[in-house]
């Protein structure tokens, strides 16, 4: 009867840490390629065309814009990130509040129609578009708008997804209490209701953003001869990748984690003050 | 005043169905039209146009027009030249999935149930990676799986592969990019449905003297089966659908559908076979999600 214990000890302690060391080893595993980014943000290629470290340099971090077209792209996917996010926003905001505060017929199809772009392949989704682009004589004005146009599309039903599952999830008895006081519904809704929102109307802004900066597939279709940055990062993939391209790959990835941080501190801020 | 103003939240409240707190009337439309509009006029109806354009006479350009003609035989041409990338995508896409299946699982089971006060946290670290731009991510993975990187060079040490063999163009490097790529969409929903597990119902399986793993497959996979669909589904229909893995980190012989459709679209000009093209791989994938959700037993989760 001793024999099987130490060994079921050793069994249970396996048992305890494998779990989480090969849970640690997957997490390592995603930020091997970031790993990859940061280094080659420091790298001076031995020519255009080889792309593979060769020596440190600070210079892509001094010279971001070396290949101005490189710039172009990117103010253009922030500019287009920022309005359709903004649209997207407002739009999900309103739509997320009557799904789940107001009742009418066709709630449940509405449901649905805010599903679906989601589950569908991006693929077609612009192909979709550009049908209809087509279709309707829109083929030559490709370009900016376009672009706007889909991305308030595909952003719109995250949006409404993450700011229906914050509303959700609140308990509406600090509502009822501040109608109990006699506050007008007014001073409800905006000393009550959307501070308590507010968070995940936020969350649903950002992840906006980063589905519209990112996007490629539907972008690509639909954007005529204008250049976003990832559509530059394709062209730039088959003649020759400037290294100033890891370096917006490297902001990228430490501007989202400031956001993250900054975010998750000012919620156990807000959360200590409240205990 | 102050009688009228007491009697008021009441009068108020009274109209409202008391289980879901839900108001009727007229707001919720108003509320609700502006984004359904949206969705309307650019998903909606860009769908019904792709359908048209899939039937069109395929002689027709941009510049001459096109003839509606209820073209039924650009599926059929779109099929037989494309079968190929076709099947390939939606092969791709479920090995991915599987991958991303089992490597999601050990880094959701690990944050759910032994990660203590860290959960937070590492929830964090597992959506960081995929806020850098998807191109640059691909494009590194380029680099790691590159001919004279050390990745090739171990298994060429090791002989997994042979000294003249490669890992860049071919199929195992556009899974390996599709897997990465998609993982997050796998973690995210099977991490939501495990961490609503009670441990207790595990603790009671083992007091009951089943085996850990019959207590993993008796009690903790069943449950979690709800974030097991909805992951796979998320996973594998983005990764059927996407090129820019198999363009960048694949050859020609490893092309997928949507890379096919693309370049109908915008270099071939040939507007009824990409959208011919595009449809049928909107039916395969509805069809296999349909057959899927029905053998998980799950219908009523979606």
């Amino acid at each position: 009867m001793s024999a099987p214990r130490p060994s079921s000890a050793a069994g249970r302690w396996v048992r305890e840490h494998l779990v989480l060391v090969l849970g640690l080893l997957v997490l390592a595993y995603t930020f091997v390629p970031i790993a990859i980014v940061v280094l080659m943000s420091f790298n001076a290629p031995a020519s255009r065309n080889v792309y593979a470290f060769d020596a440190f340099t600070l210079d892509n971090w001094a010279n971001p814009c070396a290949d101005p077209s490189m710039c172009d792209a990117l103010a253009r996917s922030v500019q287009i990130g920022l309005l359709s996010t903004l649209v997207a926003t407002v739009l999900g905001t309103l739509a997320a509040f009557a799904l789940v505060r107001h009742d009418f017929a066709g709630r449940s199809a509405s449901n649905l129609l805010v599903f679906l772009p989601m589950a569908a392949p991006e693929i077609v989704l612009g192909s979709s578009l550009l049908a209809l682009f087509v279709a309707t004589g829109f083929s030559g004005q490709l370009g900016f708008w376009t672009i706007f146009v889909a991305h308030v599309m595909f952003c719109l039903s995250f949006v409404v997804v993450a700011v229906r599952a914050r509303l959700a999830g609140m308990d509406d008895h600090l509502e009822q209490a501040a109608m109990d006081l006699y506050a007008t519904p007014a001073q409800t809704f905006w000393r009550v209701t959307f501070p308590l929102v507010f968070p995940g109307i936020l969350g649903a802004a950002l992840l906006s953003f980063s589905l519209s900066f990112d996007d490629f597939i539907i972008t690509n279709l639909n954007a005529g001869t204008t250049t976003t940055f990832p559509m530059y990062v394709w062209g730039v993939a088959q003649r020759g990748v400037p290294m100033q391209v890891n370096v917006i790959g490297t902001v990228m990835f430490l501007v989202s984690v400031a956001i993250v941080v900054v975010g998750e501190v000012g919620n156990r801020r807000r959360l200590a003050a409240r205990t | 005043m102050t009688s009228t103003a007491g009697v008021a939240p009441p009068l108020e409240a009274a109209p409202l169905p008391p289980d879901t707190g839900r108001r009727r009337g007229r707001t919720g439309y108003l509320l609700l039209l502006p984004g359904l509009l949206w969705l309307v006029l650019f998903f909606v109806v860009p769908f019904y146009s792709l359908v048209a354009t899939s039937l069109y006479d395929p002689a027709g350009s941009d510049f001459r027009g096109y003839e509606m003609t209820w073209a039924v035989g650009n599926y059929v041409d779109a099929l037989g030249e494309y079968w190929r990338p076709l099947l390939r995508s939606l092969w791709y896409g479920a090995i991915a999935t599987l991958f991303c299946l089992v490597l999601g699982y050990v880094l959701a089971y690990a944050i759910a149930f032994k990660a203590g006060r860290w959960k937070n946290l590492m929830l964090v670290l597992v959506v960081a990676p995929f806020f850098t731009s998807f191109l640059v991510r691909t494009l590194s993975w380029k680099l790691i799986l590159a001919d004279d990187g050390w990745v090739v060079g171990t298994l060429q040490f090791l002989q997994v592969l042979g000294d003249d063999g490669r890992l860049l163009a071919t199929p195992v490097a556009v899974v390996a990019g599709l897997t990465y790529n998609f993982l997050p969409f796998m973690v995210l929903p099977l991490y939501a449905s495990l961490d609503k597990i009670d441990p207790r119902l595990v603790e009671a399986s083992s007091d009951l003297y089943a085996h850990p793993a019959v207590g993993f497959f008796k009690v903790t996979w069943p449950l979690s089966l709800p974030g097991v669909v909805s992951g796979t589904l998320l996973t594998f229909i983005p990764a059927s659908g996407d090129y820019i893995n198999a363009e960048l980190l694949g050859s020609p012989n490893q092309r997928m559908v949507g890379g096919v459709i693309q370049s109908l679209f915008t270099d071939a000009n040939d507007y009824p076979a990409a959208a011919a093209l595009s449809m049928v791989l909107m039916m395969l994938i509805v069809v296999m999600v349909l057959v899927y959700v029905r053998r998980a037993g799950t219908e009523d989760l979606l």
